[in-house]
């Protein structure tokens, strides 16, 4: 292992936990509100609206229809108007943000759709509201599940931020790609994939525990 | 005196829940389905009113028209006095809010403890957290399971599960308990426990109870009042009492046959029973007392007073909600004229009497 190797691994996973990190945040607050509205504006759900459902949801599938690689270089001119740069670790965040938000929002439908809707009733004999149906039905019921499911998001973030690390942002992709590739460096292409394995190790299991913690069916 | 006749007064004409000319039309693929056709019910002020039906009758949907879970498509529903159908949706959640509703899945929150299920109610009103608390632990003691307050539904028994349900539907004090099939899930032993939990608290809080079933031992063991549904339509209705004796129709018989069976005993399927009299036969009767004359030795006086001899085939007793009700199936041997004077008496005595036929004494007298 050479001296350089370590400084070039640490920086660049810090690179892409950061990326990551905020896509998914961001990307969170986007998706789960958007799941929220594709199950509650579906046929019998408590915010039926047919017209609204049905252009989300094309929308949606639109967007999840375009492979990540391609979807990253189309949008470079919205990546520059919101960043200003098509080119760095900020800058890939919009294609990953863009690409995670329609993945979470479906993913967080299917959770709320296994809720029985005998419960959405029940609380609806009590006189809940839509938004308190949301807040103390919905997003507690299914909680298990959603973590659950922003658990394999997190996992095809990383592997997403690897592609934006190829075009200039950054990250464990990139490192690989430049050094371990292009500079015939294998010692530091095994080395990032192995850093690699290791965090989706480590968030896979700190999902599950989480999910089991929450679990109480 | 006069307090209590204005209050009887009052009862008779104000009720809790009216419904008046309900229809329920579903818009489905196959054309529009007639769910419910003009139905009207009236409930009083602590009654328990049973609704029985078969599944598909429209009892579900029925019930749902009282709190408007299901708005009606014809219809006027008035609880409490104000007009359900008219509301806003603002106003119809503070209405629901006086109207409890239990379902026969429970419908409790997975994700949430039994304290927290029981809060929920208070919880959607903003209720302080120490009033919550205070509220819980009646409502916990009143159900039998305040040990419980730190368990997961996952955790529980059925009929725990429902005494949750319960808790939770009497957390906003409502007046107007509604019951969806609250039983069908249960062992036979926990649907009875259940029952009496539901008895006692329509006599300790005055609540009006609106019960769904399938089971006619449900309406037998604590309504007030049934009325039947059948295809959408109310069949039949009226005191549970007087259902049981004089079943009018069909398939109020049907409901009535599964806990009370109307087949002769064994000794009397295979043999001819003819309209007629006929040489050495005597005269089958199915004779069904209620209330004080089940206690009463009718068949013995019947004996002396009248020129009959009576024998005793089958009988049974049987209470409806507290009430004694008695089934006897008895041979009548006499004249024809002695045999109708002991029926007019048996009538006189409120007893119900049912004529089988003529038999065979023979036939009889071999078992």
């Amino acid at each position: 292992m050479s001296a350089d190797m370590l400084p070039l691994i640490t920086k660049a996973l810090g690179e892409t936990v950061y990326m990551v990190f905020v896509s998914m945040l961001i990307s969170s607050l986007l998706g789960i509100p958007l799941g929220v509205l594709l199950h509650t504006t579906s046929k019998g759900q408590i915010l039926e609206c047919l017209p609204l459902n049905k252009t989300i949801g094309a929308v949606v599938n639109a967007i999840r229809s375009i492979p990540f690689i391609i979807l990253m270089v189309a949008i470079i001119p919205l990546t520059r108007l919101i960043v200003g740069s098509a080119i760095g670790t900020t800058a890939a965040m919009v294609p990953l943000v863009l690409a995670s938000v329609p993945f979470i929002g479906r993913q967080v439908e299917t959770s709320l759709r296994e809720i029985p809707y005998g419960i959405v009733e029940a609380a609806q004999s009590m006189g809940a509201s839509p938004l308190q149906i949301i807040r103390k039905v919905f997003l507690p019921e299914a909680m298990p599940n959603i973590v659950a499911q922003l658990t394999t998001v997190i996992i095809s973030l990383i592997g997403e931020s690897a592609m934006a690390g190829a075009i200039g942002g950054g990250g464990l992709g990139d490192l690989a790609i430049r050094y371990g590739y292009q500079r015939f460096r294998p010692d530091i292409m095994i080395a990032t994939v192995i850093v690699l394995i290791i965090m989706v190790q480590i968030v896979q299991f700190a999902g599950n525990q989480l999910a089991k913690h929450l679990d109480k069916r | 005196m006069q307090l209590s006749y204005i209050k009887l007064l009052y009862r008779d004409v104000t009720f809790v829940i009216d419904l008046s000319h309900i229809e329920k039309i579903y818009e489905s693929p196959a054309g529009p389905v007639h769910a419910l056709k003009d139905i009207s019910l009236h409930i009083s002020k602590g009654e328990i009113f049973g609704i029985i039906g078969l599944s598909g009758a429209g009892k579900s949907t029925l019930v749902r028209c009282i709190n408007l879970l299901e708005r009606p498509t014809k219809g006027k529903v008035t609880v409490n006095g104000k007009d359900m159908t008219s509301m806003s949706e603002g106003e119809l959640r503070e209405a629901r809010k006086g109207i409890g509703m239990i379902f026969q899945h429970f419908n409790l929150l997975a994700s949430a403890t039994v304290f927290d299920n029981v809060a929920f109610p208070l919880e959607l009103s903003d209720t302080p957290k120490d009033k919550i608390k205070e509220r819980v632990t009646e409502l916990l003691e009143l159900v039998g399971l305040a040990d419980k307050a730190d368990q997961y539904p996952s955790q529980l028994s059925g009929g725990q599960k429902q005494r949750v349900g319960i808790a939770r539907a009497l957390a906003s004090d409502p007046g107007i308990l509604l019951c969806d099939e609250a039983t069908s899930a249960l062992d036979p032993q926990t649907t009875k426990s259940i029952l009496e939990l539901i008895k006692d608290i329509n006599k300790k809080l005055k609540l009006t109870v609106v019960v769904i079933t399938h089971e006619m031992l449900v309406i037998k063991e604590i309504c007030d009042k049934v009325a039947v549904i059948d295809k959408g339509v109310i069949a039949e209705q009226g005191d549970v009492l007087d259902v049981f004796i004089n079943p009018q129709q069909p398939i109020t018989k049907e409901f009535i046959s599964v806990l009370l069976s109307n087949d002769l005993p064994v000794d009397f399927r295979n043999i001819d029973i003819e309209p007629e009299p006929f040489e050495d036969s005597i005269l089958l009767m199915r004779l069904t007392f209620i209330g004080e004359t089940a206690n009463d030795p009718i068949i013995s006086s019947l004996v002396k007073k009248y020129n009959v001899s009576a024998d005793l085939f089958f009988g049974s007793l049987d209470d409806i909600k507290g009430a004694p009700f008695g089934r006897l199936i008895i041979g009548m041997e006499g004249s024809k004229a002695d045999i109708e004077a002991a029926k007019e008496y048996l009538n006189e005595q409120k007893v119900k009497v049912e004529v089988i036929g003529y038999v065979s004494r023979h036939a009889s007298a071999h078992h």
